[in-house]
């Protein structure tokens, strides 16, 4: 089957998290339960038999209630987690913005971490220091540069962290509910950047409990429901539908 | 094969990243300290003369150039030490990271073990100034100081990645593993010469114990002046690339379950 034109393609993927019933962490504990016969895994199928074709250039909405298995579906796309039955494909690059700035050292200043981050991303170094001052341009926080990222506030860093991560134009855009951060200037400035990159030939994954949000950045959308598939299709039927189903 | 070149191919594309990591584990080790780097020349310089005042009164052992035999063996098992306390912690201290990105597990050790050698590396301006200091006669073979080290680097990169996988499961491994260092250190010859052994004991630890190999190549380099004996060599290399084979293997096996446990 020819492939060219995707950029995602799960096929009957499951996440099983074999837990133990309560974590077991130490030596001592684990020969005690292994003598007592108590070494019981409880199995958790986080996600099941789930499929799913992504064209190159689809944004795609990911919605489903609190533990439906969102994130751990963009965890599986990001490569974080390996799939325990089927094949996750990705073709592209990435960028994941699970969490906006999971990859800054708090005692590190803002322009060491802009450099660490990208790194985290693959990107060279020559290749940041070309993209720094656009980087800074769109944070806004040049004069908060030689600054330790523990000074920060919460959502300067959130700022950064989607600057950096949104410089480099990747085909393939991961976002987990992160644009309710910053206040209400940057975060329109976020929507923006984002339809640029969709305009672009983008491809967004995109999760949020804002059904608002998914409507109008995603043409598809996925509903998730207990780490099954419910429905998938158009992101104005499935979002109607969803909303159906959790207000009545 | 394929995966050979696969493998290297990543490296390559997150080479950046291990080089800032490294950079950045030094940088923050001495930020906002008054002697800055100058700590990693003192930090050895000072507990070599607290083990040499101590030594030359309590028991004399005849060693000649005691402070340089005290040192060369103190900064070899101090950076064996340095380099697998960080790693066991590389996998456990990045959490926050791995679960939220993907990232090649290695890197987080394998850059902790290199900042940790280019500690060593400083710490070799210390080792310079008392050797020059005492009046050890100086040779070519002092160069081949870097032979063992390079041995010792990469034993402890695949000790290091054993380590850091295992405590991800087993979290008691932090704690055991001071005790075997501190064990690990008095049957080495660090303070005393290996010659106050017993014969049978003497045999052991030159076969079994890889930091006597690394220690003793690198004696024979800067105190002594002499070519080290095949026989160090072999030990030395061989116990590398066990350590290396086990620690990639077990680490391999297990990378892809780290994020059930972390």
């Amino acid at each position: 089957m020819e492939k060219k034109h995707l950029a995602v393609d799960i096929n009957h993927a499951t996440v099983r998290f074999n837990m133990a019933s309560e974590s077991i962490l130490s030596i001592k504990e684990y020969f005690v339960k292994l003598v007592k016969g108590q070494l019981m895994f409880q199995e958790f199928f986080a996600l099941q038999d789930i499929s799913l074709q992504v064209d190159k250039g689809e944004s795609w909405g990911f919605i489903g209630t609190n533990g439906a298995g969102k994130s751990t579906l963009l965890k599986l796309i990001c490569g974080i987690l390996k799939p325990f039955e089927g094949t996750v494909q990705v073709f592209g690059s990435l960028a994941p913005l699970i969490e906006l700035g999971a990859g800054f050292d708090p005692d590190m200043t803002a322009r060491e971490n802009i450099f660490l981050n990208g790194a985290i991303l693959g990107h060279t170094k020559e290749f940041m220091q070309t993209h720094l001052d656009d980087i800074v341009e769109f944070s806004e926080l040049r004069e908060f540069l030689d600054v330790p990222i523990k000074n920060f506030s919460s959502g300067m860093t959130a700022r950064l962290g989607f600057s950096v991560a949104t410089m480099v134009r990747p085909e393939i855009l991961i976002v987990d509910e992160i644009l309710s951060v910053g206040d209400y200037a940057f975060q329109q400035k976020c929507h923006k950047r984002m339809e640029e990159m969709l305009s672009g030939g983008t491809t967004l994954l995109f999760v949020s409990h804002s059904i608002e949000q998914v409507k109008a950045l995603c043409k598809h959308a996925l509903w998730l429901e207990k780490g099954r598939i419910v429905m998938s299709g158009e992101s104005s039927e499935v979002c109607e539908a969803y909303i159906m189903r959790t207000t009545f | 094969m394929k995966r050979v070149i696969q493998w290297i191919r990543n490296f390559l594309k997150y080479k950046d990243l291990f080089s800032q990591l490294v950079i950045r584990d030094i940088k923050l080790k001495y930020r906002r300290s008054f002697l800055g780097y100058l700590w990693s020349v003192l930090n050895p310089l000072f507990t070599m003369l607290i083990m040499w005042v101590v030594f030359s009164n309590l028991f004399r052992f005849d060693i000649q150039f005691f402070p340089v035999y005290l040192l060369t063996g103190q900064i070899l098992f101090g950076f064996m030490t340095e380099a697998t306390n960080s790693s066991i912690a590389s996998i456990l201290g990045s959490t926050a990271l791995l679960k939220k990105t993907y990232i090649p597990k290695y890197i987080f050790t394998l850059s902790r073990v290199t900042s940790s050698l280019v500690n060593l590396l400083l710490s070799m301006i210390a080792l310079i100034i008392v050797t020059l200091f005492i009046g050890v006669p100086l040779t070519w073979h002092m160069l081949t100081f870097i032979f063992p080290i390079l041995q010792l680097y990469f034993f402890c990169v695949g000790l290091g990645l054993f380590l850091a996988q295992g405590s991800v499961f087993f979290r008691d491994l932090q704690y055991i593993w001071g005790v075997i260092v501190t064990a690990w250190m008095y049957i080495t010859p660090i303070f005393y010469p290996i010659s106050i052994m017993p014969e049978w004991l003497q045999t052991l630890i030159k076969f079994c114990n890889p930091m006597y190999a690394y220690i003793a190549q690198f004696r024979d380099s800067i105190l002594y002046g002499v070519p080290s004996g095949p026989n160090l060599y072999i030990a030395g290399i061989g116990w590398a690339m066990i350590m290396m084979a086990a620690g990639i293997w077990s680490f391999v096996k297990n990378q892809d379950r780290f994020i059930l446990y972390i």
